[in-house]
């Protein structure tokens, strides 16, 4: 009886997340349809201007869309060199003193709130940036790029190093037996056995990036053009729906419409997880 | 069974004492960021006069207040623009007839760097920096260096003033900076030596540059007398004529000890008070 009942509780717990997500995948198109209704899906997706409150309003996101992908990309490039070379370091090279100490202060970094990053982005960082770079403001894709791969570190280089560590040891040693030096074995043997596993870190680091909302707020600008350059202010999908949902009238069609943003990146994330899911089942 | 037993009390500790908490009377807001501090700042005044009164006050923005009101569940909203006809529409359609009460003045001030060597802008020259008819220093007279134009958020009810009195409801360029809030504003002017933005007079420090606009100085005084002229009033939204507790607390801002309080925020009180 006991037994039964704890199952049954298990299950509904379980079960619980299943709700959640239907639940929110629901809410989000339903209320964002009136926008794809009101402005067509195209218009919505590859319109320049974004001036939600003007009259006549204009919803294009194609800036918003182009602003997420630019800081995400920048973000990635930056990050996962320096995550997949913290997370060999750790598994393969450092001693067990600096392991221990590396291991925990990486993982402080995960601890510290956005909200922070985004402070010290928009003070210390954005004036860093424009003095150094000599261009005429801080606040752009380039220093959002920054801080979001700083923020991103611990994410891949936690799962990564996990990958590798979890390479069984006696593939290492059969490699060290056919002569093969340590960096060889590294790059032959360990780190292709341990791919899946880093793609999947890659992943949610691209996850945490493009879903990051109060930094890039914050740091990016906020400027809904086409990016032509990297040290441009951009605005993501993200800080939009951050920005403007608390003050727009509810369910007017701006209202939608940040739905309707929600509804895009929902999509871009979700078709990002299932092509790399595929090729990595493809390469296994 | 003891847990079960153990749940029930904390359930029952827990009604009760929801149940005496509503004993005491207790008048809740919620809405506009500009005017939260203003809100803040007197609930505690009255709360300290009134050891009875429990005021809870919160942000969200304006939009996020007047909704608030027209669901029922805030006994004031605080608004630093008028209601919409959209907001209008909807609470009439669930019987709620909202009334503005203007508690304070903010002047939105135009702030430069401080090493900016500009002093003086037109509002014509204004409103073209940020349509995009002037794009550097050198057309009003400064260095040859871009200007680096900052705006606020379209949803904000301080880019929404600023669109209707100076840009006179045109488009602000697409590659304006949009930031959340006045203190991003702020700092960001004060890091960065070739910006322009605007802010609510509360957020001038001498980290950045208020410029004079046709001639007139961005001063609580020139936007009592009406000489300055980028000026917008902040509300207290309530379901019909303010009424008991809330009509005591509307009263108490518009005294001279809350009007004097609004003046300490660096806000502009609606009258000089005594």
């Amino acid at each position: 009886m006991k037994e039964r009942l704890i199952k049954y509780l298990l299950l509904i717990a379980a079960s619980l997340s299943i709700v959640f997500i239907f639940g929110i995948c629901f809410m989000l198109f339903n209320e964002g349809l009136p926008i794809f209704r009101h402005v067509g899906v195209i218009k919505f997706i590859i319109g320049k201007y974004w001036y939600p409150t003007s009259e006549p309003p204009e919803f294009g996101i194609l800036p918003l869309i182009l602003g997420s992908i630019c800081v995400t990309v920048v973000a990635l490039l930056l990050a996962v060199p320096i995550s997949i070379g913290t997370a060999i370091y750790i598994a393969e090279l450092a001693p067990p003193g600096i392991k221990e100490l590396l291991k925990p202060i990486i993982e402080l970094l995960a601890a510290i709130p956005s909200v922070i990053y985004g402070f010290f982005g928009m003070v210390f960082l954005a004036p860093l940036i424009q003095h150094v770079f000599d261009i005429p403001v801080g606040l752009n894709c380039f220093t959002a790029s920054l801080m979001l791969s700083i923020m991103a570190i611990p994410t891949i280089a936690t799962i990564a190093e996990d990958a590798i560590t979890a390479v069984p040891h006696e593939l290492r040693m059969a490699s060290y037996a056919l002569g093969a030096l340590k960096w060889d074995t590294i790059r032959s043997i360990v780190l292709p056995a341990a791919a899946r596993g880093i793609v999947a870190a890659v992943i949610l680091g691209f996850g945490r990036i493009i879903g990051e909302t109060m930094t890039v707020l914050m740091v990016a600008g906020g400027a809904p053009v086409i990016p032509r350059s990297i040290f441009q202010p951009v605005r993501t999908m993200t800080a939009t729906i951050a920005a403007e949902m608390g003050e727009t009238t509810f369910g007017s069609l701006h209202y939608h419409a940040l739905f309707g943003i929600g509804v895009v990146l929902f999509v871009i994330t979700l078709a990002a997880n299932l092509v790399v899911d595929w090729w990595v089942h493809r390469h296994s | 069974m003891l847990h079960i037993r153990t749940y029930l009390t904390a359930i029952s500790l827990f009604v009760g004492a929801s149940l005496l908490a509503v004993e005491e009377k207790t008048l809740t807001l919620a809405g506009s960021t500009t005017v939260l501090p203003i809100a803040q700042r007197v609930a505690e005044e009255f709360m300290e006069l009134h050891p009875d009164v429990n005021i809870s006050v919160r942000g969200g923005g304006s939009g996020v207040g007047i909704a608030a009101l027209i669901d029922g569940v805030v006994d004031i909203a605080n608004a630093s623009r008028p209601m919409k006809d959209e907001e209008l529409k909807l609470a009439r359609e669930r019987g709620v007839n909202p009334v503005p009460t203007i508690i304070a003045n903010d002047g939105i001030a135009i702030i430069v760097h401080p090493e900016n060597p500009i002093d003086e802008i037109s509002l014509d020259q204004l409103k073209a920096i940020y349509t995009g008819g002037i794009s550097r220093w050198s057309e009003l007279g400064g260095t040859n260096r871009p200007i680096v134009v900052i705006s606020r958020d379209v949803a904000s009810g301080t880019f929404e003033v600023f669109k209707k009195l100076v840009l006179e409801g045109e488009n602000v360029r697409p590659d304006a900076i949009r930031l959340a809030s006045n203190k991003a504003v702020a700092v960001t002017v004060a890091k960065t030596p070739d910006a322009i933005g605007y802010v609510g007079l509360g957020f001038l420090s001498p980290e950045v540059k208020p410029l004079k606009v046709d001639g007139v100085s961005p001063t609580p005084e020139n936007v009592i007398s009406g000489k300055y002229k980028i000026v917008r009033p902040l509300y207290m939204y309530t379901n019909g004529e303010p009424k008991g507790l809330a009509k005591e607390f509307i009263q108490f801002i518009l005294s001279d000890e809350g009007q004097n309080l609004i003046k300490e925020l660096g806000f502009v009180p609606v009258r000089l008070p005594k």
